[in-house]
């Protein structure tokens, strides 16, 4: 199969998956941050499209729920009413692409909400949390990942391809970096703040913590590249030939580090959105209410929540195919860059 | 069975315990949330700590946690000279240590000795100083002692329950070296150390488990005869997490769960095989919302001192009270196990209710009524959000920090903030580590609101006398003051100390319930919900029934016992 082809399916998979949280306001049926305080933790309703009677109906339906008696968490399906999906409703305002103000979504109900993957605690639309959440996740870990990466990247090269007391220096400097025990720091770095992060901020700051923290494994990492690179013939012969080393950097010693690049962009994506997580219990992600994918994830570390809602697994799950499309795009990019090096 | 014949000699006076009759033996295993940080009375300040000790100790007069009254223990009888200064206290005879050394009037003069001795420090000396001046004590005969106070004291006998009466052959040596304090590790050999609780030391592993085994002495028997305790053995092992402790439980490591939160108690309530889960009803924590209402002087921010104009509005906290949706907080945050609270007295503490206190329902429109009476207004953008603004038309908005390591407070604060927003306010979530919390509580103020907690240790209003007290520590919108800040502080000043030495409780409570309507009328805490205390134990635990006073489960545990085929298979 050509390389090619593969890419741009992967590349196709991978901006699909990143327009739906883009527009999550669209895609979205609710506003994340409502609450419906009656239907705590509701299991995520059927779409039927044949009623209890056998009747067909060309509009998918949901039934209404009803809590039962005396429970606070057990629904029953109320199939006295019925709530048909209508799509380019009117509903909760947003702004399209945060510039328009707009009120469509891409489909609701008239009458009562519907939840395609349940409630959380607070009666919240687990879909429309995870859409919006994945604005904040998404792009924290590629934003995170890119600082990381160039931070290394620049390191890397500077401590690979100049050698001497310069090595010495930055690599001790990595080397303190991933020895600190970077928990208390960030207890520390949060008593240096303001007392409350609003959310914009609290995404920047996420991303400039993840680029701090991150960078030291990279830079050793690409800095082992260099070296050998640097000692390639045809890196000697260029210089030989009386190139400069800006030159040299940019056209022999850069390209050899993009799989080392590659490979850790696809690692770093997925661990930074789960990182998130870590910064939000230390006070230093995403506040309330706005939804993350580490904020939905952090609920699952309660036993009870574990054992009794198996819908708050749901956005774990669906997360695997933006994983899954990072990792197939990275490996193929890879592929491409040192066709020679793998080879099929 | 037993390790030492029950011997009836006619000396011995001991207490007949009325309820169902045990069997005898058997170990009962039950998780603590760490391991104690010493088994010493004096220096005990831990939960954990304080619920080992309740097993090992004994005190004169004792608090019937199911009844919440007072009940005679190492005392006989009591009686209180009509001036209320005089309290004389007889002891029962013939009782003995759990090491055999037999209990007199010494021992007792020993006990108040070192808790009175300003260079022990112990942690019960505060609750002894009345008015500014110590009580003292003498004794009139081998079991007779006469404890003289200073003022008449309003909690009367209620005072002596909890403090354990120390052993005086072994600590009085100790003590004259000054090294009192110091003793009580969990490693102490078994035979230095001696109580007079149901249960005595046996065995400590360090990072695992404490064993306890039946005290021989112990002075209380059932109504048939039989000695206390029933079990051989009681096994507190450290289980550090709540979620851990509910698995040890289902896999029946475990026989009693002394207090879960309400989701973790519905995952066993559902799949409940042979265990029995037990609703307590509501306990006596209360849970609020409090603003920085400190004085803070020029070196503050701007911004907080703003906010603080809000706060100070009596108005402003009036309206935050009634937009709270408290019933909504009981049924999300406690899945409806807990009870709504309008002032601090729960459900749970059935003798101080205020009834004339208002319980008013959630209501914007008296919320919004109240912002207007205050001079706020509010502006509405062009997608329809409305704000709501200050005299000087500054948007308003705050924060609230909450424990990290509560949810439940953290789930709260989510709902207020919800609530408030639909009046325009924005609010701020912010979880802090409990230890940055409670330093920005009570040493650097800067915060602006805050939701907490806290667990009464008694149904009495003076186990809380740091939270009410203007001078209090924990006197949390404006700690340690040194004169009341505003009339109605000292007002509830003056209302708490009078009460504190009023003679009948008639009169306590009348100064009480105007102490909870002063409260109710200026909001400096915002009471929000009281959870419910939830328990459970194996089907085979006999006498099981928990109280809404600590120790939860183990306050009978004299009584606990395990049934027939239990007894067989522990051993």
């Amino acid at each position: 199969m050509s390389g090619r082809r593969t890419i741009s399916r992967w590349l196709v998979f991978v901006i699909a998956l990143h327009l739906l949280v883009i527009f999550a306001g669209f895609f979205a049926p609710y506003d994340p941050a409502e609450q419906d305080r009656k239907n705590p933790y509701l299991p995520p309703m059927r779409l039927h499209l044949v009623d209890h009677q056998g009747h067909f109906h060309a509009r998918p339906f949901a039934y209404g729920v009803k809590l039962r008696e005396g429970s606070f968490d057990q629904y029953e399906e109320d199939r006295t009413e019925t709530f048909p999906l209508k799509f380019l409703v009117r509903g909760a305002s947003y702004r399209f692409l945060g510039l328009v103000p707009s009120r469509l979504h891409l489909f609701g109900t008239e009458t009562d909400r519907i939840y395609l993957l349940g409630s959380d605690s607070y009666g919240r639309d687990q879909l429309s949390r995870f859409l919006y959440g994945g604005r904040v996740s998404v792009f924290a870990g590629l934003l995170g990942a890119s600082v990381t990466l160039l931070l290394g990247l620049c390191v890397g090269l500077a401590a690979g391809y100049y050698g001497g007391w310069r090595d010495d220096l930055l690599m001790r400097l990595a080397e303190l970096f991933l020895a600190l025990p970077w928990l208390y720091l960030l207890f520390a770095l949060r008593a240096f703040l303001p007392l409350a992060v609003g959310p914009l901020e609290a995404f920047f700051l996420i991303i400039v913590v993840l680029g701090i923290v991150g960078w030291a494994r990279p830079a050793r990492l690409v800095r082992g590249v260099v070296l050998s690179a640097k000692e390639r013939d045809f890196v000697r012969a260029a210089r030989g030939f009386g190139a400069a080393d800006g030159y040299l950097l940019r056209r022999h010693i850069l390209p050899e580090t993009s799989s080392v690049l590659l490979t850790q962009a696809t690692m770093l994506v997925p661990q930074f959105i789960l990182a998130e997580m870590t910064l939000s219990f230390l006070g230093l992600g995403v506040p309330e209410p706005v939804p993350s994918w580490g904020n939905l994830l952090s609920s699952l570390q309660q036993y009870s929540v574990l054992v009794s809602y198996w819908w708050m697994y749901l956005p774990a799950l669906i997360m695997l195919p933006f994983f899954l499309g990072y990792l197939g795009l990275g490996s193929e990019l890879q592929e491409r860059a040192e066709p020679y090096k793998i080879g099929r | 069975m037993a390790a030492s014949p029950p011997r009836k000699s006619s000396k011995e006076e001991l207490l007949v315990l009325p309820g169902e009759i045990g069997r005898s033996g058997g170990r009962l295993v039950v998780a603590l949330r760490s391991e104690p940080k010493t088994l010493n009375p004096l220096t005990s300040v831990d939960i954990p700590s304080r619920e080992v000790i309740g097993t090992m100790q004994a005190d004169l007069v004792h608090i019937n946690r199911a009844t919440q009254l007072t009940e005679p223990a190492l005392a006989k009888s009591w009686k209180i000279s009509p001036d209320g200064l005089r309290y004389t206290l007889v002891l029962r005879r013939g009782l003995k240590f759990s090491d055999g050394y037999p209990l007199d009037a010494d021992d007792v003069l020993f006990t108040f000795r070192v808790y009175l001795d300003e260079k022990v420090h112990a942690s019960q000396r505060p609750f002894l100083i009345i008015d500014g001046k110590p009580i003292s004590l003498r004794k009139v005969d081998a079991q007779t002692l006469v404890f003289q106070l200073a003022k008449p004291y309003a909690v009367e006998e209620r005072l002596f329950d909890g403090l354990a009466i120390l052993p005086r052959h072994l600590l009085e040596k100790p003590y004259e070296e000054g090294k009192i304090a110091q003793l009580g590790a969990l490693t102490t050999p078994p035979n230095q150390w001696a109580g007079l609780g149901p249960f005595r030391l046996k065995e400590y592993v360090a990072g695992q488990r404490l064993v306890l085994e039946r005290n021989p002495f112990y002075w209380k028997t059932d109504t048939k005869g039989n000695r206390l305790p029933y079990l051989d053995e009681l096994v507190f092992l450290f289980v550090p997490n709540a979620d851990a402790q509910v698995l040890r439980f289902q896999s029946g490591e475990t026989d009693v769960i002394s207090s879960t939160g309400a989701e973790n108690f519905s995952v066993l309530s559902r799949d409940k095989k042979d265990y029995t889960m037990v609703d307590a009803g509501p306990g006596l924590e209360y849970n609020f919302l409090f603003f920085n209402l400190n004085d803070l002087g020029e070196k503050t921010s701007a911004d907080l001192l703003q906010k603080q104009k809000w706060f100070r509005e009596v108005k402003f906290r009036q309206a935050v009270s009634v937009a709270i949706d408290r019933e909504a907080i009981v049924r999300l945050v406690y899945q409806g196990r807990g009870a709504p609270l309008w002032g601090l007295v729960t459900p749970g503490d059935r003798r101080w209710q205020d009834e004339k206190l208002p319980h008013p329902p959630r209501s914007l429109e008296r919320a919004r009524a109240l912002f207007k009476e205050a001079g706020f207004s509010w502006t509405t953008a062009s997608n329809g959000e409305s704000t709501l603004l200050d005299s000087t038309g500054k948007p308003v908005e705050f924060s609230i920090i909450t424990q990290s390591s509560s949810a439940e407070r953290s789930k709260m604060a989510a709902l207020m903030q919800d609530d408030l927003k639909q009046l325009g306010i924005r609010v701020q979530l912010v979880q802090l580590e409990s230890r940055s919390l409670a330093d920005r509580v009570t040493q650097t103020k800067e915060y602006d609101a805050c939701v907490l907690g806290v667990f009464s240790s008694d149904a009495d209003p003076n186990a809380d006398v740091d939270v009410w007290l203007s001078s209090g520590r924990l006197h949390l919108w404006n700690p340690s003051q040194t004169h009341p800040a505003t009339p109605w502080e000292a007002e509830i000043d003056r209302l708490f100390n009078a009460q504190m030495y009023a003679r009948t409780f008639e009169e306590r409570k009348k100064l009480y319930d105007r102490m909870q309507e002063i409260l109710w009328d200026n909001q400096p805490m915002i009471f929000l919900a009281s959870p419910d205390i939830l328990t459970g134990a194996r089907k085979s635990v006999g006498n099981f029934r928990p109280a809404v006073l600590q120790p939860y489960v183990l306050w009978n545990v004299e009584q606990l016992y395990l049934e027939n085929d239990a007894v067989n298979a522990s051993r």
